[in-house]
């Protein structure tokens, strides 16, 4: 048996914006078992329910993560909702609706950027966070934040965005499609970026399934599953939702699920702005809280699970929340073992991490 | 402005303690072509062997209070701190969190504190132009002390070996795991 080694990996890593640390052991250059250790961004807020008022706790929710935001908001808006036994009228659904899309676009092209960083394409990565910039100029015109919004909030949504606002972020969309495709064409076709992703880190089917793995790293193992079409959160079913799934289960796989859902987002977001009903955005909620409500909510990475229990006052009992790289990352340690330590950033990369939200 | 008088390229090293990513997004956004430092020469390195400006995102914990102390410490003189985002400053909206200490600067020294909840991409880098003045100021100090008489450096440094022993009680050792587990990182990346 060849000796083995253990190489640090993180919590300071170049490819890395996030800490996370992984003990590789290796022997000669293959991982042979690949262990996880967390708890740099533990912060606790899950707590902050008990000295913050339930609207208060929508902000601090947000900021769970600033890239999937806004996801963040409307979780947290739709459990409350729900223990308060509120409606919320159906534009601001569509509206939620919408701006999410617009986040996993976001998040996406972030991903692809970050994606070519790890294997080293500064170009590429630059690229995708050019486009990204109109993205973000569409959310601080309509939603006043780049990063967080802090748009939504208990009863529906703190501002109506006008239909010439939602036209004209259609025809930007619109427009950007063809840059998109651009960039996303050397992804799915340059042969240096083939070689670093084809049949890297294959997780088949039913270990997918096995280990619970969510989101786009479980459809690129071709499983169709998405809590969007559960349908019970946003007007996923009237605008006829489909998820984008792969079969092979690699990198490649798993990358080409996300690029497909950029143009789904963008079809998605086009679709309901034809739809949209005029109305109120937002009806008056109780000011205190008693009930308790659980929501899932798909974000770019996958399954989300918002809680929420009041207790009779404005301060909620408990607030609860279950984000997708937490689950993902038994995926990832089984993608490891057998890799080569060079692949080890993309694959690190590959489930979309986001420490922030898995330790909250 | 005495930035101006920055002769070398500014490296970044970034590190996130316990930011929402909100902040740290911003601050990769400054270096990709909408805001685009990289004319100014400044990039960002993720060696803090190789860095003049240390980022900082986010408040700090006692997990990860070391590495930033130890970011700081491998990096060489003169060097700025730049605490971005209103967690780094003085904890934010996680003030009150139970495993948030509160701002970077409970930790190591600061120079320049970036308010907002994210930071924007202008003023992050307003605040890395602002530290780079001090950086300049440093640079300065430091080639003073060189040109001063022999003795009085030596002086000078025999004394800040006193208080650094007082202040670490014990010998230090040479290499704690941690570093060697970040002087790995380094090598692995080259
Ligand atoms: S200042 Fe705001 S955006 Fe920045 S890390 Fe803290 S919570 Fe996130």
């Amino acid at each position: 048996m060849a000796k083995r080694t253990i190489v640090p990996f993180g919590p300071q890593h170049p490819v890395l914006p996030e800490p996370i640390h992984l003990d590789l052991v290796l022997e000669d250059e293959t991982v042979v078992e690949a262990i996880p250790s967390i708890g740099y961004i533990h912060r606790g807020l899950e707590k902050l329910c008990e000295i913050k008022d339930f609207e208060q706790m929508v902000y601090v929710v947000e900021r769970i993560c600033g890239i999937c935001s806004f996801g963040h908001g409307w979780g947290a808006c739709a459990s409350m909702e729900g223990a308060l036994g509120v409606e919320v009228p159906e534009r601001a659904e569509y509206l939620r609706t919408i701006l999410h899309e617009l986040g996993r676009v976001h998040s996406h092209l972030l991903w692809l950027g970050l994606m070519a960083d790890g294997f080293g394409f500064e170009s590429l990565f630059n690229h995708c966070w050019r486009i990204r910039e109109t993205v973000l100029d569409l959310f601080e015109k309509n939603t006043g934040g780049r990063v967080v919004f802090s748009i939504c909030k208990p009863g529906g949504m703190r501002k109506d965005i006008s239909n010439e606002n939602l036209q004209e972020m259609v025809r930007i969309l619109n427009g950007l499609k063809a840059e998109i495709k651009e960039i996303t064409d050397v992804f799915i076709e340059d042969s240096s970026v083939k070689n670093r992703m084809t049949g890297v880190g294959v997780l088949t089917k039913e270990e997918a399934m096995e280990l619970c793995a969510v989101g786009p790293t479980v459809r690129g193992s071709g499983v169709r599953q998405d809590i969007r079409l559960t349908g019970d959160h946003g007007v996923y079913k009237e605008l006829g939702f489909e998820p984008c799934v792969e079969e092979a289960g690699d990198c490649m796989a798993r990358t080409v699920v996300r690029i497909r859902e950029i143009f789904q987002s963008i079809e998605l977001i086009e679709k309901a702005v034809e739809m949209i009903p005029d109305g109120p955005v937002d009806v008056k909620v109780p000011k205190k809280v008693d009930g308790e409500f659980a929501i899932r909510l798909e974000q770019p990475r996958g399954e989300a699970f918002y809680y929420a229990k009041g207790q009779g006052t404005k301060f909620l009992k408990r607030m609860r929340v279950r984000t997708p790289t937490n689950i993902n990352i038994p995926a990832l340690v089984k993608m490891l073992a057998g890799a080569d330590l060079a692949d080890v950033p993309i694959l690190v990369l590959t489930i979309d991490p986001c420490i922030s939200c898995t330790e909250r | 402005m005495s930035a101006a008088y920055v002769t070398k390229s500014p490296w970044v090293v970034h590190y996130d303690g316990s930011s929402c990513n909100g902040c740290d997004i911003e601050v990769l956004a400054c270096l990709t072509p909408m805001y685009d430092v990289e004319r100014f020469g400044i990039i960002n390195c993720g060696n803090p062997k190789h860095a003049d400006v240390f980022l900082v995102t986010g408040s700090v914990n006692e997990q990860n209070k070391g590495i930033v102390k130890q970011i700081y410490e491998q990096m060489p003189e003169p060097k700025v701190v730049v605490a971005v985002g209103i967690c780094a400053c003085s904890g934010g909206i996680f003030k009150d969190c139970y495993n948030v200490m509160g701002g970077v600067d409970q930790v190591i020294p600061v120079d320049a504190y970036v308010p907002g909840c994210a930071a924007r991409p202008e003023a992050i880098i307003d605040a890395v132009v602002k530290g780079l003045g001090v950086l300049q100021a440093k640079r300065d100090a430091m080639v003073k002390a060189v040109d001063a008489p022999a003795e009085e450096v030596a002086e000078a440094a025999a004394e800040e070996v006193a208080t650094e022993e007082k202040k670490a009680g014990a010998v230090p050792p040479i290499f704690t795991m941690a570093e060697i587990k970040v002087n790995t990182m380094d090598f692995l990346k080259k």
